[in-house]
């Protein structure tokens, strides 16, 4: 079984992101640049499927630019087989970046693809439930646990009443949740070997796919800032705060 | 303009992240018609044809709506939406789960989480953990969006006197099935919907510590919440977490007991009316949205607010 993992370059997630002065965007110069967290789990568990013998070929994509192959080759460090870039300058909505994996998905025919949840710089939380639809696949979005069936996957999925379990027929979508997996560290000899791991460039053209959003970034503003508060020496003295002064209980 | 808005609920009732999606959807201007899908969900549709401000309620009652199949769900929503400008959903694990779909198979973007309607193609979006709000405009003919609760104040649920019509509509994409679903019964308020939040962190060191939180929160009639250490450590169930990747909180009072204040947790719960932290080290970030901090160790200071309060 093949399976595609897909790969986002993000800031890293330490970095407390400001908008930039003039508000047309976040300010990222000079900020460190990670693999999007949820795609580290996501990559980690293709890795496990191909350990446990259930996947034969881990195949990871990224789309960017040039600079989204350094998170390529992290994922190739973490044990994927191959990378494909496929090439993409400024911004792309999630409709856009769905087309261009499914024109992948057609071109590999994986029977998994495993994203992360959600990007952690624009917080969208689509990619992978669109890709599933534009393949006419199934998903299982926010997984905690994965378990092979013969010809379907049951996926334990993190909801906000609790944990889901669904039954989904292969070829089908996985997005990775938190407690999916805990990735490992690339140690120094993966990170060397994966530079000679091959790693194709693509571009929008070659796959058919049109980028173009109707959706327009208008401005970009910092959130309300809350007042200084203060801090009380006693649990007496808090209780009376928020009895007399916040009046909240 | 004409809003069509996903209703989240049980079948029999709605959930109140519904009323919240409605307020937006008002604030847009327009008719706005309520979908429920689901099994067996009269009930449902009765409560959606009182909210205020719904002028008509569509019912797609049918076995392959049960448990909201993404696949099911996502294809009705886009057959129905077809013929609407907006098409609304709370920004719900649910909502979350199929709106993308609707919006691939409608062709058009999807702008998540909403926190304010500027103009009926005008929106604001929390973007990096909430730390950068994006305006977005949107072009596309039909506007796919999820709404997050916390940033509308519901509509009355009763009061409105909606038409019910029903859809017979069945998606059935044959791609999925429900196996099973584990939650955590409890009596206390809902997390997203609570006036009072008490939420520990890995200072709580286990999960038996956690009795002291519900104590407090019994006293109060508040829910409780987690960081996402407490959940990975195994304290408490996931539903718990708030954060930028779990619940989105902002109750009247938001009390953090052992949590330090990492960047994806203030994306949970920064907007939270009052913020009280109980953390030992003085330098802990959380101290810096408080605004009531008590530096002590937590295993002093709950036994004695239990006791005050
Ligand atoms: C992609 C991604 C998504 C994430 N999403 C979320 C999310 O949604 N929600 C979330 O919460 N986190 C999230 N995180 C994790 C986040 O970065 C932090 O790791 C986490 O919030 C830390 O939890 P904590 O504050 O409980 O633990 P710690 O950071 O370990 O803090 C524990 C605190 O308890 C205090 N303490 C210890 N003992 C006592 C005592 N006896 N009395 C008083 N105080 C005590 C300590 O001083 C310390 O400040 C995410 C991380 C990533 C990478
Ligand atoms: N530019 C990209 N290249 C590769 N994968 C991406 C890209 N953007 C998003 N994804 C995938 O989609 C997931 C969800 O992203 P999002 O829908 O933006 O929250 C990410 O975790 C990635 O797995």
């Amino acid at each position: 079984m093949k399976v595609l993992v897909a790969v986002k370059r993000v800031v890293d997630y330490n970095v407390k992101v400001r908008p930039k002065s003039d508000g047309s965007g976040a300010d990222l110069a000079n900020v460190k640049m990670a693999i999007n967290p949820f795609c580290e789990i996501a990559v980690e568990e293709a890795v496990r499927l191909k350990e446990k013998g259930v996947a034969t070929e881990v195949i990871a994509v990224s789309v960017g630019d040039k600079s989204c192959q350094e998170q390529i080759r992290t994922a190739l460090a973490l044990g994927a087989d191959r990378g494909i870039q496929v090439e993409a300058e400024g911004d792309l909505q999630p409709l856009a970046i769905a087309k261009l994996l499914k024109a992948v998905y057609d071109k590999e025919q994986p029977q998994l693809v495993i994203l992360g949840k959600q990007s952690i710089d624009g917080d969208n939380n689509q990619t992978g439930q669109m890709l599933a639809a534009l393949a006419g696949i199934g998903q299982g979005a926010f997984a905690s646990e994965l378990e092979f069936e013969g010809d379907s996957i049951k996926v334990t999925r993190e909801v906000d009443t609790g944990l889901q379990t669904l039954e989904i027929k292969l070829p089908a979508v996985v997005t990775a949740d938190l407690r999916l997996n805990e990735p490992r560290y690339a140690s120094l000899p993966n990170i060397m070997k994966a530079k000679k791991k091959p790693l194709d460039v693509l571009n929008p053209a070659d796959l058919g796919v049109e980028t173009a959003s109707k959706v327009k970034l208008v401005k970009v503003a910092p959130p309300a800032e809350r007042q200084a508060g203060i801090i009380v020496e006693t649990v007496e003295a808090l209780v009376d705060k928020l009895k007399n002064e916040a009046k909240v209980i | 303009m004409s809003i069509l808005v996903i209703a989240e609920h049980d079948n029999q009732s709605l959930n109140s992240a519904t009323l919240n999606t409605v307020a937006a959807a008002s604030q847009i201007g327009g008719d706005i018609a309520l979908l429920v899908a689901g099994n067996n969900c009269a009930g449902a549709g009765e409560a959606a044809a009182a909210v205020a401000g719904v002028s008509k309620v569509l019912v797609a009652d049918n076995a392959v709506y049960e448990h909201q199949l993404a696949e099911n769900l996502g294809q009705l929503v886009a057959e129905i939406g077809k013929d609407y400008s907006h098409i609304l959903s709370p920004a719900t694990t649910t909502g979350k789960n199929f709106m993308p779909r609707t919006a691939a198979l409608l062709d058009v973007d999807q702008l998540s989480e909403i926190i304010s309607v500027e103009s009926e193609d005008t929106f604001t979006r929390p973007v990096y953990a909430g730390n950068v709000i994006a305006t977005v405009q949107s072009a596309d003919a039909i506007k796919v969006i999820t709404v997050r609760g916390t940033a509308f104040d519901p509509v009355a649920a009763e009061g409105g006197s909606a038409a019910v019509e029903s859809v017979d509509i069945v998606c059935d994409a044959g791609l999925s099935s429900f196996v099973s679903e584990e939650s955590v019964k409890s009596d206390r308020p809902d997390l997203t919907a609570a006036s009072i939040v008490i939420s520990g962190g890995r200072g709580m060191q286990n999960g038996e510590n956690f009795e002291m939180l519900y104590q407090l929160a019994d006293k109060l009639g508040a829910a409780v919440g987690a960081s996402r250490a407490a959940v990975d450590a195994g304290f408490v169930p996931n539903e718990m977490q708030v954060g930028q990747t779990g619940k989105i909180v902002a109750p009247d009072l938001y009390v953090a007991i052992g949590i330090s204040g990492a960047i994806q947790h203030l994306a949970g719960m920064k907007d939270s009316k009052v913020i009280v932290a109980i953390n030992k080290d003085e330098d802990a970030p959380i101290f810096q949205v408080a605004d009531y901090g008590l530096v002590a160790d937590l295993f002093d200071a709950v036994p004695q607010l239990i006791e005050q309060i």
